[in-house]
């Protein structure tokens, strides 16, 4: 049986790194957290398009590939911020205040976590333990690990994106 | 590859270190790698080069002390380094052979006397994206002696009698598990390796891959040739960027020697591994629920039986088995299951590797034989509480645990007496909290927790997790009543008893055990409208005493 992959959603490069990840495991039905992973990497989040795209691709009912992207929160249907401040929540930056911090962050970009400022420069999100825990309260600044975080350092780097 | 091709190997790499007067190891675990580890290494290599000293200068997994980040050890004389900045690195190449820096010097034998490194041996000492180190260092041999000499149920008595039990919380003695998967019928079997370190407040399996990444591989491959498995999975944590990139090496660097792949070693063996992410979900923690992951679903759980065992991945038999379990596996093999029984108590052998974190002086990784006291950990091997406050109650187990408080700690750590005083050993964080921290805010953050993360499938969990936090946040808030906390207590009774899988069963294991040991912070918030710990924001002004 040849099977024939759906038209790309666009011309956009990166739906060929996204086939390539269907391809390499043989558009089996398993691969669709993979595939999804492939897409939140390549393109910042997942829309309706990109998931369309890839549930016919695999053959995975919409509603089951809908299911599995809102289940995990790793996958991200909003557009995400130029810059990104994670703020982790595990055990033991809680011990070490790190509630603090991100009523401070909210306050300061007036959002709430999960959110990305209006001008769609900052997101603030939090994060179940990036097992940095040693060096407790964690914050990851586009990705990049600051420990023993004060209120005052994490201010400094908002305040560094916002008037870059 | 044969034994005589790999002492080879391990003979030129021992030859090319000797051709060095030093050795310096720069951590780059994550915690380092924070505070630009990469950047000191490459400052070292400079100096070195620059002073013309005959030392290499090598990049390692975790050390174990992350507070104390970015580390440095010089061998052979065993110099750590402590809080090395790059501006060091001329003091320290300087010193190569002369005193040592001493305002950099960490002094903390009693942290690491206690210790006793089986999984972490080679944390340190080899760099991780090197498999010619690992093998430098008995790496494989194990894997070739199994495939050479022994026959799968030859491998699974040694396990047996290693009394080896399940790293990942459980405790289930894993030569039986093997043993189990062995006998069920099926022409295909599968290998898991449960990397989904979801407690917070846990990064036990993230150093161990980071670290020793090679380790892991050779552990399933083991255990896949006990079994009769040809295929493996790795199921890592998204969150865990590094050690998913050393895992990926460490697959693609085996597979080149032959280490993986078809015909192992010349012999019949055919065994291969696949890394799958992990996509931010705890209940993914749990064996069923990962396999359905694996499969491309969602992760929710399935009533067992069926075991995974008998009907896993695909409707096949699958052994899983934790990061730390697979670990230990072929320090067992080279040395007799006897050695490693020798280790521990008596129902709870060999080591376990412990996160510790909070309120403590010493943060980071540590390897303890079961049996030593809680509060040798605590107070020897992590230093004390700091900043003159006083120790409140450490918690075990993440979500699925409970809070100790000090008239326990000289409790030996097994799984057996952990379970007994309402708590569990988990994966192996270890929180420790001191007098800044409310017990009933805690119990709420656990709560929270699992209430997030319940998948939703049986109610008692979605339901009960979500009553019970609003019940918590009432107590915290200062409007609870009794009544609230006699339909608490209740709530627990029922999730714990009705859920299906182990995160709705053990969810009330932190307010259980808080309930049990710091049952006057609850009456003074419901009671008297006071926090002690001063976490709570009150709504109800306190009641000043007449």
């Amino acid at each position: 049986m040849s099977l024939t992959t759906p038209q790309f959603p666009s011309d956009d490069k990166r739906w060929k790194i996204v086939n390539g990840t269907m391809r390499k495991n043989g558009f089996a039905r398993h691969a669709l957290i993979e595939t999804l992973h492939t897409v939140q990497s390549s393109f910042g989040y997942l829309d309706d398009d990109s998931i369309r795209f890839v549930a016919r691709s695999l053959r995975v009912p919409l509603s089951q590939a809908y299911g599995v992207v809102t289940f995990y929160h790793y996958f991200s249907l909003k557009p995400p911020g130029k810059h990104t401040c994670t703020i982790c929540t595990g055990t033991a930056c809680y011990i070490k205040g790190s509630d603090k911090l991100l009523a401070a962050a909210e306050q300061q970009l007036h959002i709430a976590q999960g959110e990305t400022t209006p001008d769609g420069e900052i997101s603030l999100m939090t994060a179940r333990c990036v097992g940095a825990c040693g060096r407790a309260p964690v914050m990851l600044a586009d990705g990049e690990l600051h420990g023993l975080v004060s209120s005052d350092e994490m201010m400094a780097q908002l305040e560094r994106w916002a008037f870059v | 590859m044969t034994i005589e091709e790999l002492e080879q190997v391990a003979e030129s790499v021992r030859r090319e270190n000797a051709k060095f007067e030093h050795e310096i190891n720069v951590c780059m675990g994550t915690g380092c790698l924070s505070q630009h580890s990469d950047q000191l290494k490459d400052a070292l290599a400079a100096e070195v080069a620059k002073q013309g000293k005959n030392a290499m200068v090598r990049r390692t997994g975790c050390m174990g002390l992350c507070a104390a980040g970015p580390l440095v050890l010089v061998d052979p004389r065993e110099i750590l380094y402590q809080h090395v900045k790059t501006e060091n690195a001329a003091a320290v190449a300087a010193s190569l052979g002369a005193e040592p820096v001493a305002k950099l010097q960490c002094n903390l034998r009693d942290h690491f006397d206690q210790q006793v490194h089986i999984v972490l041996e080679n944390s340190g000492h080899i760099d991780p994206e090197k498999i010619d180190d690992y093998i430098a260092r008995e790496g494989y041999k194990a894997l070739l002696t199994v495939l050479t000499e022994m026959t799968p149920s030859g491998v699974i008595h040694r396990i047996t009698e290693s009394g080896l039990r399940g790293r990942g919380g459980g405790g289930y003695p894993t030569g039986l598990k093997w043993s189990t998967v062995a006998k069920a019928k099926g022409d295909v079997k599968y290998v898991i390796c449960n990397g989904d370190e979801g407690d917070p407040g846990a990064f036990m399996d993230r150093s161990v891959l980071e670290s020793d990444p090679q380790r892991v591989v050779e552990g399933m491959a083991i255990a896949a040739y006990a079994v009769g498995a040809s295929k493996g999975f790795v199921y890592v944590r998204a969150e865990y960027p590094l050690a998913v990139s050393r895992l990926t090496a460490a697959i693609r660097d085996a597979r080149r020697r032959g280490l993986l792949g078809n015909d192992i070693c010349g012999t019949p063996f055919n065994f291969d591994v696949e890394i799958r992410l992990g996509a931010g979900a705890f209940v993914c923690g749990e064996e069923t629920a990962l396999i359905a992951s694996i499969e491309g679903k969602r992760g929710t759980p399935k009533p067992r039986p069926p075991y995974p065992a008998v009907s896993g991945l695909w409707g096949k038999p699958t052994l899983i088995n934790n990061v730390e379990t697979f670990a230990n596996i072929a320090p067992i093999i080279r040395n007799g299951g006897r050695w490693f029984a020798s280790i521990g108590s008596e129902r709870s052998k060999g080591t376990k590797v412990f996160a510790l974190t909070g309120k403590i002086t010493n943060t980071g990784l540590v390897e303890v034989p079961m049996g030593i006291k809680l509060r040798e950990i605590i107070e020897v091997i992590g230093g004390g509480v700091p900043g003159g406050h006083k120790f409140k109650a450490v918690q075990t187990g993440g979500p699925s645990g409970g809070c100790i408080p000090e008239e326990l700690l000289d409790l030996g750590v097994s799984y057996d007496a952990l379970l007994k005083i309402g708590s569990i050993m988990g994966s192996g964080g270890m929180i420790v909290m001191d007098d800044t921290s409310c017990m009933v805010n805690v119990a709420r953050f656990f709560v929270e927790f699992c209430k997030t993360e319940s998948c939703g499938k049986c109610i008692p969990c979605r339901a009960g997790t979500a009553q019970m936090y609003t019940l918590l946040t009432r107590i915290c808030d200062g409007t609870g009543t009794m009544h609230d906390l006699e339909l608490l207590e209740d709530l627990c009774v029922t999730v714990k008893e009705a859920s299906l899988c182990g995160l709705g069963q053990t969810a009330p294991n932190p307010v259980l055990s808080t309930l049990k040991y710091f049952r006057n912070e609850y009456m003074e918030h419901i009671v008297h409208k006071r926090c002690r710990a001063g976490v709570c924001n009150m709504q109800v002004p306190a009641e000043v005493p007449a």
